[in-house]
């Protein structure tokens, strides 16, 4: 990605004028919708078809997950602000922002990896039931994403900071970024759809143990 | 250069950036606010999705700048997200137990 | 030689096109695009002597030719062979050697990354057919219903190499298919609109739309098997509430646009022919387009009609019963076209055209047991048996095969600079044509009278003997016509007739350049006028209907002036995408192996991808 586009004549211009790497990151990022979809599509298919538990309202805890989905959210302004440090020609922010943004995007995986760790010590595995299955795979591909992506920022930092991340290189931010957004609005979905939806019946099983 | 152009257009202040990552941690505290509350439970499935639907299409349009850039990049995109929507509603309905058991 | 590297040493940009290491690190797409279709006719070798294998087994009852289980591998491995690493490549070897010309540009828009997938191909196919080394090929069909494929009943690596193999394949149909989606929209030369481009590169591009969207559904279906047979995971365990039916669904999901990718490039390659050789325009080029383009957004609704017979419920197989009769209105619609771009052109009868008539008919009797298969109540009674074999190779061999032979032998000229021999290219395609009817003719009626498909062998009594003798003797026939496709290719290389840059007095962008094509393509972009400009720039019809040649036509006026050559340049090699791709086959199969190998491959990955990602851009050269 550090390839620039070299010194422009006719032959380097594109014919709709738009720049070949960011047709190509959308153009991903709407096949990569079809992998999670499918991920999530079997998630919800198999949804409440574990023949045994742990079931996922005796393990999700919703505000620990809130907090981790606040973290990405936030990762995602960061990121936004690396960019636009960036367009404006200030290396340093830009840095200090993308930084910023792989440090909550670790902190994000660090309470992953917490998550899933208290999930086995409570008896759910992939191996365990449907739940514990669909569950591990879905969000473990989607952290396997912002793993990616962290390693991503890490490397345009090492970059900006060897001084090769220049305003008019400032593309390959942009791409980045986009990529890291795409992750974020995935697990805004699933925090929906896997975590929030159990919320009742957490509740419910709570009640019934006359909390 | 022939990535420069897209910047020129409407550009997103820094806190215009951070009006709408607040407006995402408001949003995202209402749903959690939503799924406690047992009166809003029967409801609870589309209010979360119009709000989730919400905070996608705001970190798309903005953070992503999708509103601003040219609109084959929204159709390359949106393109691949509404196949996932259409096979998703089709595997839903295939393995909805209610229709075709 | 000056290389203007900024970090020199080892990430100094390979210069050199000559030799051994110019091929291994070409960036060119039509060296790639030459790879990409030796590789596939190798493997389309390999996939046919699978089919002998299995044609020979049924050519009687009781034959003990192999054992049942090799037989099993057997028809599974010529189908993912066929499919995968034969007809699917070829296409793709195509693409590269043709849309950058037909669009008026000099390569594709990521040269690095169409290397990577050239390679992950060549990789992922030795690992899908690794299987063999071991008595261990995948056996379970190539779609492979759970649950036979978890481990309990699939205990040897047969579906690993499957679900690796794929897996890795994936990443290079969709690498490459990321690129040409880019390319045609982002490299048409300057008055190249859409609705200018050759109907080849409009296939090419929704093809590529398909790819990038069907195969990640496949990726998932395979990420779960195989999280199945290594992690214990429930996906397909029905004792856990786990549903075989959502492999199936997943699979066909991906399966029916994966039809179409194979289906789609060869309408393109006709409707690039036909007209060539009526010397008339394709007729309805519009509505060609859009029936394309339709066939593609609906092949997205018709998946479950290759699964009428597992239970599915009135309601869903109508609907899929439905939405599959009406897909069969835009193809015909394209044979339509077909038909009326031949009809009143003055036609010559080149192999090439040959071929292309031949595909006409062929895919239409296969289209004609499609549209039968269609109708779920005549299925019930189709599905798994011969009928359905039969309708496979029509459309697939008839259709796919028959076009990609005709694309072939029309632009072999222009990437080699001589023509096929057309005496041996007529014997050789009578013969095809033959052996193809007899081999698979005769599947449509012992399929209707219930012989099975994947079974090893059958008893006298069924009443099935006579014809499965004709159908292997007619695919002996064919592969003794392959046979003579290879000794033309190979005769013709080294000593065919020379060829001019327009041997066929061609109408698209590709023939106005010099045969073999030069490494630069264009010495200058052309200024694109009309739909097959390059014919408009050499003949006008006048009002009443006469087509004359224009004088001092077919030169571009940019050839006039003088165009130093030497100026163009070019991106240089690389050999990062080799590295990277050696890195994902480690990746991918270390986890039939030792994990061990897995980790490495990742690392490889890892140096591949930074040295790809920080590699000098090539400086133009001050010395040349």
């Amino acid at each position: 990605m550090e390839a620039t586009i070299a010194p422009q004549h006719d032959e380097h211009a594109t014919t709709t004028g738009l720049d070949h790497r960011k047709m190509l990151m959308w153009a991903f990022l709407g096949s990569d919708c079809l992998f999670f979809g499918s991920l999530i599509a079997t998630y919800l298919i198999y949804r409440g078809q574990s023949i045994r538990g742990p079931f996922p309202y005796e393990v999700f805890d919703i505000p620990y997950t809130s907090v981790s989905a606040f973290v990405l959210l936030m990762s995602s302004l960061t990121m936004v602000l690396a960019l636009s440090a960036i367009q404006r020609g200030d290396e340093r922010n830009l840095r200090i922002w993308l930084i910023a943004t792989a440090i909550l995007g670790s902190v994000f995986l660090g309470g992953q990896v917490y998550e899933f760790t208290l999930f086995v010590s409570e008896g759910v595995t992939v191996k365990t039931n449907l739940f514990g299955t669909t569950f591990f795979v879905l969000t473990g591909f989607h952290g396997a994403h912002v793993t990616v992506g962290v390693f991503m920022l890490f490397t345009l930092v090492g970059a900006s900071f060897a001084g090769n991340v220049k305003q008019h290189q400032s593309i390959n931010v942009e791409l980045v970024g986009l990529y890291w957004h795409f992750v974020d609005i995935v697990w805004i979905v699933i925090f929906t759809v896997v975590y929030l939806v159990e919320a009742p019946a957490i509740e419910a099983a709570k009640a019934a143990l006359g909390h | 250069m022939s990535h420069a152009s897209e910047h020129d257009s409407s550009h997103p202040s820094p806190s215009r950036y951070v009006g709408i990552a607040l407006i995402l941690a408001i949003v995202t505290g209402v749903e959690v606010w939503i799924v406690y509350q047992s009166y809003l439970t029967d409801i609870m499935v589309p209010l979360l999705l119009v709000l989730s639907i919400g905070k996608f299409a705001m970190v798309v349009m903005y953070f992503m700048h999708l509103k601003f850039d040219s609109r084959l990049f929204a159709i390359l995109f949106v393109g691949g997200l509404l196949l996932t929507l259409g096979v998703l509603t089709a595997l839903f309905a295939l393995f909805s137990r209610v229709y075709f058991a | 030689m000056a290389t203007g590297t900024q970090t020199g040493g080892m990430l100094a940009r390979p210069t050199s096109i000559e030799g051994v290491w110019g091929w291994v690190t070409t960036v060119d797409a039509k060296r790639i695009g030459m790879m990409y279709i030796c590789t596939s006719m190798l493997f389309f070798l390999w996939g046919g002597i699978q089919a002998l294998v299995v044609r020979t087994q049924l050519s009687a009852p009781g034959v003990e030719f192999v054992s049942p289980d090799t037989y099993n591998q057997m028809f599974t491995m010529h189908a993912l062979t066929m499919i995968f690493l034969a007809i699917m490549p070829m296409s793709v070897g195509f693409f590269n050697l043709v849309i950058p010309l037909q669009i008026g540009a000099r390569d594709v828009a990521f040269p690095r990354m169409n290397a990577f997938s050239y390679w992950v191909y060549l990789f992922g196919g030795l690992l899908l057919s690794m299987g063999w080394l071991f008595g261990e090929a995948a056996s379970a069909g190539w779609f492979a219903y759970a649950p036979l494929t978890e481990s309990a009943y699939a205990s040897d690596r047969g579906m690993d190499f499957y679900v690796l193999g794929l897996l890795v394949l994936g990443t290079s149909s969709m690498a490459g298919a990321f690129n040409f989606i880019v390319t045609i929209i982002n490299l048409r030369a300057p008055g190249m609109s859409f609705f200018k481009l050759p109907v080849f590169v409009w296939m090419t591009f929704i093809t590529s739309l398909l790819l990038v969207t069907a195969f990640p559904v496949i990726t998932v279906a395979l990420i779960e098997l195989m999280f199945d047979r290594y992690l214990g995971a429930n996906f397909f365990v029905a004792a856990q509430g786990g549903d075989p039916l959502l492999w199936q669904h997943l699979f066909w999901v991906f399966g029916h646009p994966e039809v179409y990718i194979l289906i789609l490039p060869a309408m393109g390659i006709v409707s690039e022919v036909l007209p060539t050789f009526a010397r008339k325009p394709l007729f309805g080029y519009s509505v060609i387009v859009f029936s394309g383009i339709i066939i593609g957004v609906m092949g997205w609704m018709v998946w479950s009609h290759h699964m009428f017979t597992v239970g599915l419920g009135t309601v869903a197989v109508g609907v899929f019963t439905v939405t599959t009769m009406l897909i069969a209105v835009p193809t015909g619609v394209k044979v339509f076209s077909w038909m009326a771009t031949m009809w009143k052109g003055s036609l010559a009868l080149t192999t090439a055209n040959l071929y292309s008539i031949g595909f006409i008919a062929l895919f239409v009797i296969g289209g004609l047991s499609g549209v039968s298969h269609s109708m779920s109540s005549s299925d019930f009674q189709q599905q798994d048996t011969y009928y359905i074999v039969a309708h496979i190779h029509y459309v697939l061999f008839g259709g796919s095969i028959m076009a990609l032979f005709s694309g072939l032998y029309y632009w072999f000229p222009k990437f080699t600079g001589r023509l096929m021999n057309e005496r041996l290219g007529k014997i050789q395609f009578t013969l095809l044509f033959l052996g193809m009817n007899i081999a698979f003719g005769p599947m449509h009626w012992v399929g209707m009278d219930g012989m099975p498909r994947r079974i090893y062998t059958y008893t006298s009594n069924m009443g099935w003997d006579f014809w499965n003798l004709v159908s292997t003797i007619g695919a002996f026939l064919l592969g003794f016509s392959i046979l003579l496709l290879l000794h033309n290719l190979v005769r013709s290389f080294r000593k065919g007739e020379i060829a001019s840059g327009d041997p066929w007095d061609g109408r698209t962008l590709e023939w106005s350049i010099p045969s073999p094509a030069p490494h630069y393509n264009f010495a200058k972009i052309p200024n694109v006028v009309s739909r097959d400009d390059w014919w408009a720039r050499k003949y006008v019809t006048g009002d009443d209907g006469v087509t004359h040649p224009i004088p001092q036509g077919g030169a571009y006026a940019e050839d006039e002036e003088d165009v130093d050559v030497h100026n163009i340049h070019l991106p240089d090699g690389s050999y990062w995408p080799l590295v990277t791709a050696i890195g994902l086959a480690l990746l991918g199969g270390g986890f039939a192996f030792h994990l061990a190998i897995s980790v490495v491959g990742a690392l490889t990955m890892l140096i591949g991808i930074y040295g790809w990602a920080f590699e000098p851009v090539n400086e133009p050269k001050d010395d040349h």
